[in-house]
């Protein structure tokens, strides 16, 4: 396989070795060059630090306890500092929620620039400053020489994030991380950046590991797009093969419960899923998302958390495939799709389950 | 009393904030102000839900705190049921605060952190002398119910619960002093999509079984679709739209709506499929 | 805080906490479970202090003689199995002596590190609350206090009073209260824009309701953190007076003056300065271990 990024069997866990608590439980995700995957789950589902864990940015207590990171073949575990340090100068990127933690206060943006370029790069100081100019350029900001001048203060979320864009693919990395890149952005600046990170992969062939809990944004950027619970991948998939045929009932669920402008004059009542997604440290019995499935059997207990192929490039952690099933009988009916009842809560659950 | 059937009436509503750029500037009170709010108007019946949306800095969450006073407005005129809410005073101003409740965004911050739950509502329930309130256990236990959860979470502190289940205690505490108006200050931006959904629903059995009105605060234009009989979008201190929701939405006059409208993340599966053939 | 900025679950602590406690329960029994939930640095230090704090209570039983019995046969001895702590130049057990002194001087800290606590940390409370002009006056009073010299404060007090231990149960508590002032009012101010805080004005509770029910109990962890620290700071200022002869006077035993007496002694008979002061090092110790531990429980988490 051509693949840029391997995660095989990833493991984070936090707490002691007596009593781990583990994050991320069994992760087995891939990316090709010049693809963008998304990573869509809520919180508590493990997928920032999926996402930081290939960076090895990790912090204590936190510790990745198991599995490899292979970037174009390199373990990335196995790495040294110094192999580490070039890894993430120049072969990968990361971007966050939070421009301002990216940036420094006190420091002109230009300036903050120009230096990553010359530590990573090796481009003397005007050089440098000039490279600034045409990354920020680059990524949109208008009057680049001007702003160059600015503080982060000065600039609009937007801006910043851009900068941090900017900052971040600077030495033209093959993989970006973006974590949560547009969640404190307005919907308007949101599609912006979007709009931005397409273009770089269009221009540049830089592949993307876009984490977010929003599927619009997911949905609006990704190729393939893999769906975290509890820990676990529960299904990948490419973007329309989610939306038309989920296989995995969270996935499912999480659609459905998804707002959508359409809904607009005739409220629809989605309910979600009853219940609470696991927290930390609670081991369930087989099926992670038993406890809140609307299909699941008593075996379900006895079911082990691995993705199964149930289509081309599309996978599941579900062996029933109960919506398959469901599927294949609407079709035989001759009914459409789209308003089924499917997995996912219908209004009121009972109280104690209620999230 | 009322007019029209209005709850709500909000008429040339404004809000300034000061920008001082030097202490020169403060001295001579010159300096530029920030118009948060910027003569809005608009108003709400009984048991309807209208939306508030609006990018940041909008002016959404800044109205909302104006028409309860939580901020107080430089100019305009808020009625509660026909009583002026900025000429009240004290025990009036208490009163009409009783009727009107909002819930905040961020459920780990909206809720006393060493409190538990059931002293949090029945003090809401007792300063105000609601019937029931004497006797706390079932006082607690029935607001409990009308969110849908359950006594045991009377001895609860906040820390102790999710996200869903603070927001839920969150609009419990509102609901114990029997409010007429919610208003929900983006109360589902901080929650995952399927605890939101479940709170969405809450908000229309509210609704419908309380017949409160809401005015539902929020960024995410498909939320505001998914609970809103009417919407009112608001762009730098201005309401710029105002109408039925599905009016709004599926046919916007003004160009800001148009704009957040389309800046509205979808998934173009056609798109995608020309794409990748 | 714009309205946009929480990722959903952001508040939330990555490491859950442990086991939910009920709210329920007797006094002892809550406080015995808020114990057993600090963490260990803070078991620890509250175990120093409290361990000096009983030996300081139980002093006239334990200590096997009087605070100024005489030994004439055994002046300057050393440590030995007679007089733990060996003997002092006039014959004193210093050992006695020493417990007698922490007994003296813990009840002296405590009364002026926890009798302004309350006072402070209420009108700080008020001040971030109000805001305004209570606010200016409050904070400009507290600023002076802050700002005199402390000891020349206490000292100028003890001129008026006369040496012994009222001058300073006077003089530390004038300033002491305008350190907690500052405190809570800092606090106040961030905790008012919280949503909890503006909950309670929008359901209408009074000023009162609001800063006392409501605002106080989270403020007080900051304050007594803080209460830790101060401890610390006035026992050696006790000290610091004791040595200059102007705190407890003789026949007092109070540990500033112990050390002090042994000063002359020092390289000859070690026992006399070093042993107490190791008792006043072991009591900072205890304070610093348990504001640390306290205080390492306030921070947040992001998110998973």
């Amino acid at each position: 396989m051509s693949s840029l990024l391997e995660i095989e069997n990833l493991r984070v866990d936090f707490g002691t070795r007596s009593q781990p608590l583990t994050a991320v439980k069994d992760v087995s995700l891939s990316v090709a060059a010049g693809e963008i995957v998304g990573l869509v789950g809520e919180s508590g589902s493990g997928k920032s630090l999926t996402c930081r864990a290939v960076m090895r940015l990790i912090d204590q207590p936190g510790r990745i306890a198991a599995g490899t990171i292979a970037f174009e073949g390199r373990d990335v575990l196995a790495m040294s500092e110094k192999q580490l340090r070039d890894f993430r100068a120049h072969e990968a990127g990361m971007i966050y929620q939070d421009p301002f933690s990216s940036l420094n206060p006190v420091h002109r943006i230009g300036r903050q620039l120009a230096e990553t370029l010359s530590v990573n790069l090796g481009l003397g100081r005007a050089q440098a400053r000039e490279r600034a100019i045409e990354l920020l350029d680059g990524v949109g900001i208008p009057d680049p020489a001007r702003r160059a001048l600015s503080y982060p203060h000065e600039l609009s979320g937007g801006m910043r994030q851009r900068v941090m864009i900017a900052l971040a693919t600077a030495s033209e990395p093959r993989l970006l991380l973006a974590d949560e890149p547009t969640t404190a952005l307005d919907v308007t600046t949101q599609a912006q950046i979007l709009d931005l990170l397409e273009r770089l992969r269009a221009d540049r062939g830089m592949a993307v590991l876009l984490v977010s809990h929003d599927f619009g944004v997911i949905a609006r950027t990704c190729d393939r797009v893999a769906v975290m619970y509890g820990g676990h991948i529960v299904e990948t998939a490419d973007i329309a093969t989610i939306y038309t045929a989920a296989e995995h009932p969270y996935t499912r669920a999480l659609l459905q419960s998804v707002p959508e402008l359409s809904s607009a004059g005739h409220p629809r009542r989605r309910g979600g899923i009853p219940g609470r997604p696991p927290e930390l440290g609670e081991e369930l019995a087989g099926c992670v998302f038993k406890p809140r499935c609307a299909f699941a059997e008593p075996d379900c207990a006895e079911v082990e958390m691995t993705l199964r192929a149930v289509g081309p490039a599309h996978e599941s952690a579900c062996p029933k495939r109960p919506l398959a099933a469901a599927a294949s009988a609407r079709v035989g009916a001759g009914a459409g799709a789209g308003t089924d009842a499917g997995a996912g809560g219908s209004g009121k659950a009972g109280p104690e389950s209620v999230p | 009393m009322t007019s029209d059937g209005h709850l709500l009436e909000v008429r040339n509503l404004s809000k300034e904030f000061a920008l001082q750029r030097s202490t020169r500037e403060a001295i001579r009170r010159q300096g530029q102000v920030h118009r948060a709010v910027d003569d809005v108007s608009f108003s709400l019946r009984r048991g309807e839900i209208l939306g508030l949306a609006g990018g940041s800095g909008s002016g959404k969450t800044t109205l909302a705190r104006c028409i309860i006073r939580l901020v107080e407005p430089d100019a305009g005129e808020i009625k509660l049921d026909g009583r002026d809410v900025r000429a009240a005073h004290r025990r009036e101003l208490r009163e009409l605060r009783r009727r009107m409740q909002m819930v905040f965004q961020d459920p780990y911050a909206s809720l006393n952190p060493r409190m538990s739950v059931g002293a949090m509502l029945l003090e809401a329930g007792r300063v105000h002398h609601r019937p029931g309130s004497e006797n706390g256990e079932a006082f607690v236990k029935a607001v409990l119910e009308r969110v849908h959860l359950s006594a045991t979470m009377a001895s609860r502190r906040p820390r102790e619960l999710s996200g869903g289940q603070r927001q839920r205690v969150a609009v419990a505490r509102a609901l114990a002093v029997d409010p007429e108006l919610l208003i929900a200050d983006e109360a589902v931006s901080a929650l995952d999509v399927s605890v939101q959904a479940q709170l969405l629903s809450l908000f229309l059995d509210l609704r419908d079984e309380l017949g409160v009105a809401i005015l539902f605060v929020a960024h995410q234009l498909a939320v505001i679709a998914e609970i809103a009989d009417r919407v009112a979008v608001m762009n730098k201190g201005r309401i710029v739209e105002i109408g039925d929701t599905a009016t709004v939405f599926h046919a916007p006059q003004d160009d800001y709506t148009k704009a957040l409208l389309a800046a509205h993340p979808h998934p173009d599966l056609e798109g995608r499929r020309a794409q990748q053939v | 805080m714009s309205a946009v900025d929480l990722v959903p679950g952001a508040g939330a602590p990555i490491v859950p906490a442990p086991s939910p406690s009920p709210s329920t329960g007797s006094w002892p029994r809550r406080i015995a479970r808020a114990v057993r939930g600090m963490p260990l640095q803070a078991k620890v230090g509250a175990g120093i202090l409290l361990f000096l704090v009983l030996l300081a209570i139980l002093a006239p039983l334990i200590a096997p003689y009087g605070q100024n019995q005489l030994d004439f046969a055994n002046l300057l001895a050393g440590p030995s199995g007679r007089h733990w702590f060996g003997t002092d130049a006039e014959g004193r057990d210093v050992f006695s002596r020493t417990l007698y002194a922490l007994r003296l001087d813990l009840a002296i800290i405590l009364f002026v590190t926890y009798i302004p606590l309350p006072i402070g940390v209420l009108v700080g409370a008020a001040a971030g609350w109000y805001g305004g002009v209570v606010d200016a006056i409050v904070a400009r009073i507290a600023d002076v206090m802050i700002a005199f010299p402390f000891m020349v404060l206490v000292i100028a007090v003890i001129a008026i009073v006369g040496p012994g231990v009222e001058g300073v149960l006077i003089g530390v508590p004038i300033v002491a209260w305008a350190l907690y002032a500052r405190l809570a009012r800092s606090e106040m101010l961030v905790m008012r824009e919280q949503p909890f805080m503006l909950a309670t004005k929008a359901l209408g509770y009074t000023d009162r309701r609001a800063i006392l029910r409501h605002a106080i109990p989270n403020l007080m962890r900051a304050a007594l953190i803080y209460s830790t620290l101060d401890m610390v700071v006035n026992l050696l200022l006790l000290a610091s007076l004791a040595y200059l002869g102007l705190g407890a006077q003789p026949p007092n035993a109070e540990l500033g003056s112990i050390i002090a007496d042994g000063q002359n002694t020092l390289l000859s008979a070690w026992w006399v300065a070093t042993l107490p002061g190791l008792v006043v090092v072991l009591f900072g110790i205890g304070a610093g271990l348990l504001g640390d531990g306290l205080s390492d429980g306030r921070r947040h988490g992001g998110s998973v």
